[in-house]
């Protein structure tokens, strides 16, 4: 990363009279100055007006401040920062697949609803589900959807009083608020102190009200929750449904499948197990299965196979509704399906054990200089509850800024909330063992300068292009559009 | 050796690491996983591709795919992708970052992202924008939701009849399960009706009111003064627009609108079978802190430097958990670069130009197809830019047009109705591929 | 008179009207104040219900009303700057409500009762 901060803001390069479009010459006689003036604006739209070089000179310079999978080491918990595997890019880029219009009839796009039919058979296979759909945009809006799945069944089966989703309280934050979207009430299940389920405070909380009990398996610490058949069971004679965060699904690959959990409905985030860049937040894709006889109940509009062997696109009437304008994010699933393909079924199964083994090795390497909670093993990732010298005042924020410092990113900090310290870190499979070493060094060289030089950590970081900026003030007087920056400036 | 590209460990390393572990086998690590629950076959799924097979596979699909020259909008719009947009959106620094919760080492997203919501400002003449979200449609039900919460107890919303369907949709989903009550305003002569949107107003408790910009008949709907109506009952105005069009027409800032959202597809995205897209959302900054979804703001960081970082995070999910505006977490943020990259190369004048091509070449179609006696314009005196409906002749229909069309490699439209098509144009067809329309139509065999 | 909620809201009852705001514990617990979500004049409170949210950076928590009434004043200096709970909270109020029903104060906690509450939550 450029050390240096390039601070431009596209606005301030622009230059009236300069421009960077190139568009077809106009022999139309009628012109768009006919609209009535009610109909149009005052005054063009303040945009940059910028040459070609200077826009490509400055997102080029611009994207050097960042950080990505390419440039270093995610140990960030719960994010799965595998590596992005460029064929997958290459392939989703096609020109048969970009000039596709949704509302082309289906016999003109065979293609893509083939790769939307085998990436929902493989995710069914290695989910243990009968069928998926992928409309779903983000792991958030699998959330939504898996949960809207669950109350149009309920609903179907005349039981509106099951309003309320049973949550662990170690869960990840969108589990309450996609709940609370889904016009559920949210109710917390304490943890054991192994960060496991208490199965006794779930058994005190079920009755007819539970609609579903939702959750990541291995959960938040990283712990398998092994009582999961009991807890299934419970659930399912309360009349409950089990909901499947699959944003732990990584260590799970080639290990067990979230339907012969005892899972009824799951989602999966593509841009964390299978490989799809994060893009600084997005598109993702967050597909939702289903057990048998929960399909009818899936999102509108669906991929279905006919008789033939072609496919079509159909909405039906016992469907909760529609979630998303078309199909979702076509372009991650080629690179999911790639993903899949270009591993095989043999190596796909390799995926979580190695993600498991790459955890662990971290976790024994670091475990005498920082706090472990929970015994191990781990699965995917596990949890520090910070230094295990406490008496520094170091905090788990110094070592998480301290570490970019040494070219890692910082690991989720301060989550989950059973810790006051939490430090979360998931190493996935695709980092070498040099890697891990060179994590691992710098982390016992945070533990070491916590002792014998406090003040590095706690002013850190000192080599990145930006320290320490104040969080208050942006907050306290929002500045969030060019035209805010320009009116500060006059004022 | 390794077992595949993708995956750095060699037996040699797996051996190391397992003996630090205090494990002598990878399945030790899962001692844990009840025996029950044990995978006990292979994934019955296909066996490894290698890259030219991977190729070759997706090649295949690829030509099971149909390219059409493409008259058919109704949200979704076909615009040129400039070469520079692609060739920024493929540096890896931006491809493969993770959201920018460390502002330190995501400058680089951070300055994007508020180059894109400076952007959307000036298109829709709003004060405040988000950092993205999924679509259009669900942009659209999340502004419906950000109304509810404002008016606290009030769950009623209107949405006129003249909103994109697929959008009304899954506006619908979402109400129906929040518990938010949502009425259609009838449609008259392909505008809203303006009677009887004062009268549902006039019946009370309306948290919001949702209307299509233009609509989905590729309307300008007069919305002078609908603003006043629905702040004196203390709703708010959500207008869902169609981002390029934003260019020239009136923003819905000044007509008086609250919350501003849709689609930003139509800003040379290119169609990719539905997505990924990206839906906006802007507000003023009265309502600044209902907004959901990320939002970058600017400050200073210790050595005085102007910095970017996220903002007003105390409304999101991982702090508020089930009290929070929203259930997102993230944003479509490589299609916030998109947007960002495509305006700067366009600027103003360029989407004026574009629109003044759909213009244009709108009317020439129509003026062409009214001259065979077979299609004309449903509403020819309402003002349209680049998209507008047309009737077909008795006994022509619109699926005849679509068949002939088709078989000529022409998308001619949208079926709304038996005998009616929604046609869009855009800077991507040619006069040429106007004729070829006119002439298809003139041709069919009745 | 002076009475606390669980959830760290305090009521200064004057006659019929209740002063409404944070304790000094809970706004060291918040931290740097970067906004208040106030109801309007006139706006109806329930005892008990949420009447708006006070912001940090990092933390958010709904400000629950101590007694029902009617929103007589809120405190628009909060409008501008917010951080004046930081520096005083107990003089920097947030809302005052003519009670509907002045018996529901009996039901809150004293200033004695509300510090052992502060105490056991401090561990």
């Amino acid at each position: 990363m450029n050390r240096r901060l390039y601070d431009k803001l596209i606005f301030e390069h622009s230059r009236a009279g300069r421009h960077g479009y190139s568009l077809p010459r106009n022999s139309f006689d009628r012109h768009i100055d006919e609209l009535p003036q009610s109909c149009r604006r005052a005054e063009a739209p303040a945009l940059p007006e910028v040459d070609e070089p200077t826009v490509v000179r400055h997102y080029t310079n611009s994207s050097t401040n960042n950080f990505g999978v390419d440039t270093g080491f995610y140990p960030l918990g719960s994010c799965t920062m595998k590596y992005n595997p460029k064929i997958n890019d290459a392939l989703a880029a096609s020109r048969s697949i970009a000039t596709l219009h949704p509302m082309q009839p289906a016999d003109t796009v065979q293609g893509a609803l083939t790769i939307y039919w085998e990436l929902q058979r493989a995710l069914s296979e290695i989910g243990g589900m009968a069928e998926f759909t992928l409309n779903p945009f983000a792991g958030a809006h699998g959330e939504l959807t898996g949960l809207l799945v669950i109350k149009a069944y309920h609903l179907s089966r005349q039981n509106a009083g099951r309003d309320t989703v049973l949550v662990p309280d170690s869960a990840h934050g969108t589990n309450p608020a996609s709940a609370a979207v889904a016009g559920f009430k949210v109710v917390e299940v304490k943890s054991l102190p192994d960060g496991t389920v208490d199965v006794d405070d779930l058994r005190s909380k079920l009755n007819d009200s539970v609609a579903a009990m939702m959750m990541t398996n291995p959960n938040t610490v990283g712990m398998f929750e092994k009582n999961i058949p009991e807890i299934a069971r419970l659930v399912h004679d309360a009349g409950g449904l089990m909901y499947y965060d699959g944003a732990n699904l990584n260590p799970m690959l080639g290990v067990a499948r979230p339907g012969d959990m005892g899972f009824d409905v799951m989602h999966i985030n593509l841009h964390k197990t299978f490989s799809t860049p994060h893009g600084g937040g997005g598109p993702g894709a967050g597909p939702v299965g289903v057990r048998k006889g929960l399909e009818c109940f899936l999102p509108n509009p669906r991929v279905v196979k006919k008789t033939d062997g072609t496919f079509d696109v159909i909405c039906e009437d016992s469907s909760l509704g529609r979630i998303s304008g078309w199909l979702g994010n076509f372009t991650v699933y080629v690179r999911a399906l790639a993903y899949i393909l270009g591993l095989g079924a043999e190596n796909i199964a390799k995926v979580g054990p190695l993600a498991t083994l790459n955890a662990n090795y971290v976790l024994n390497r670091l475990k005498d200089v920082y706090e472990l909670p929970i015994p191990g093993p781990c699965k995917h990732e596990f949890v520090f509850d910070g230094l295990k010298d406490k008496s520094t005042g170091v905090t788990t924020l110094n070592v998480a800024k301290r570490l970019l410092d040494f070219g890692f990113h910082a690991p989720t900090i301060y989550f989950p909330l059973l810790f006051h310290e939490s430090l979360m870190i998931e190493p996935t499979e695709t980092e070498s063992r040099e890697t891990l070493d060179s994590f691992i060094e710098a982390m016992r060289r945070i533990a070491d300068e916590a002792t014998n030089d406090p003040e590095t950590v706690k002013n850190a970081p000192h080599d990145t292009p930006v320290s320490h900026p104040d969080d208050t003030e942006a907050a306290l007087h929002p500045v969030t559009t060019w035209q805010d920056l320009c009116a500060a400036q006059n004022s | 050796m390794s077992d595949h590209r993708y995956l750095p460990h060699t037996p040699q390393d797996v051996a190391d690491m397992l003996a630090v572990c205090g494990a002598t086998s990878l399945d030790d690590l899962y001692s844990d996983v009840p025996e029950g629950l044990r995978l006990r076959h292979p994934y019955a799924l296909p066996q490894e591709m290698s890259e030219k097979e991977l190729r070759d596979y997706f090649d295949r699909l690829g030509e099971r795919n149909r390219r059409m020259v493409c008259f058919a909008g109704a949200g979704y719009y076909d615009h040129y992708t400039p070469a520079v947009v692609d060739a920024i959106l493929s540096r890896s620094e931006f491809l493969t970052a993770y959201t920018p919760y460390q502002p330190e080492i995501s400058q680089g997203t951070l300055q994007y992202i508020f180059e894109f919501q400076s952007m959307m400002c000036a298109l829709t003449g709003m004060e405040i924008s988000n950092a993205s979200m999924y679509d259009g449609a669900t942009a659209t039900a999340e502004a419906m939701i950000m109304a509810v919460n404002s008016a606290r107890k009030k769950r009623r919303v209107l949405i006129s009849a003249t909103v994109n369907p697929a959008v009304a949709e899954v506006v619908s989903t979402y109400a129906r399960y929040h518990g938010i009550t949502l009425e259609v305003i009838p449609e008259h002569e392909g505008v809203t009706n303006r009677t009887e949107f004062e009268a549902m107003m006039g019946a009370g408790d309306v948290a919001g009111v949702i209307v299509g910009y233009p609509n989905y008949y590729g309307i300008i709907e007069p919305y002078d003064g609908w603003a006043d109506i629905c702040h004196a009952a203390k709703a708010l105005l959500i207008m869902n627009c169609q981002a390029s069009t934003l260019g020239v027409l009136r923003t819905p800032g000044s007509l008086g609108a609250d919350i501003v959202c849709g689609d930003a597809q139509s800003l040379g995205m290119p169609l990719n079978y539905g997505g990924p897209y990206l839906g906006y959302m802007c507000t003023t900054k009265a309502l600044m802190r209902k907004l959901p979804g990320r939002i970058v703001g600017a400050t200073t960081d210790r050595n005085g430097q102007r910095v970017f970082v996220l903002t007003l995070q105390a409304r999101e999910q991982h702090i508020r958990r089930d009290k929070a505006t929203s259930n997102i977490c993230s944003n479509q943020g490589l299609m916030a670069l998109h947007t960002a990259v495509y305006l700067s190369l366009i600027g103003a004048e360029g989407l004026r130009r574009i629109n003044d091509l759909g213009y244009g070449g709108l009317r020439y179609l129509a003026d062409g197809l009214a001259a065979t006696g077979r299609m004309r314009l449903v509403y020819p005196e309402r003002p349209t830019v680049n998209e507008a409906l047309f009737r077909t002749s008795d006994p022509l229909t619109a699926d005849m047009v679509l068949e002939a069309a088709a078989a000529e490699g022409i998308l001619a439209g949208v079926k709304t109705d038996e005998c009616e098509l929604l046609v869009a144009v855009t800077e991507m067809q040619t006069k040429e591929d106007m004729d070829r329309y006119i002439s298809i139509v003139k041709n069919i065999k009745l | 008179m002076l009475y606390y909620l669980p959830t760290h809201e305090y009521a200064r009852i004057e006659g019929n009207v209740a002063t409404i705001g944070i304790s000094e514990f809970a706004a060291r617990q918040l931290g740097n104040v970067v906004y208040v979500d106030m109801p309007e004049a006139d706006d109806d409170v329930t005892k008990g219900e949420d009447f708006g949210a006070i912001e940090s950076v990092k933390a958010a928590s709904d400000l629950y009303s101590p007694v029902s009434g009617s929103v007589i004043e809120i405190n628009e200096a909060l409008i501008d700057n917010p951080r004046l709970i930081n520096e005083d909270p107990m003089n920097n109020w947030i809302i005052k409500v003519e009670m509907s029903d002045p018996s529901e104060v009996k039901a809150l906690l004293s200033p004695e009762d509300y510090e052992k509450l502060c105490a056991s939550e401090k561990h």
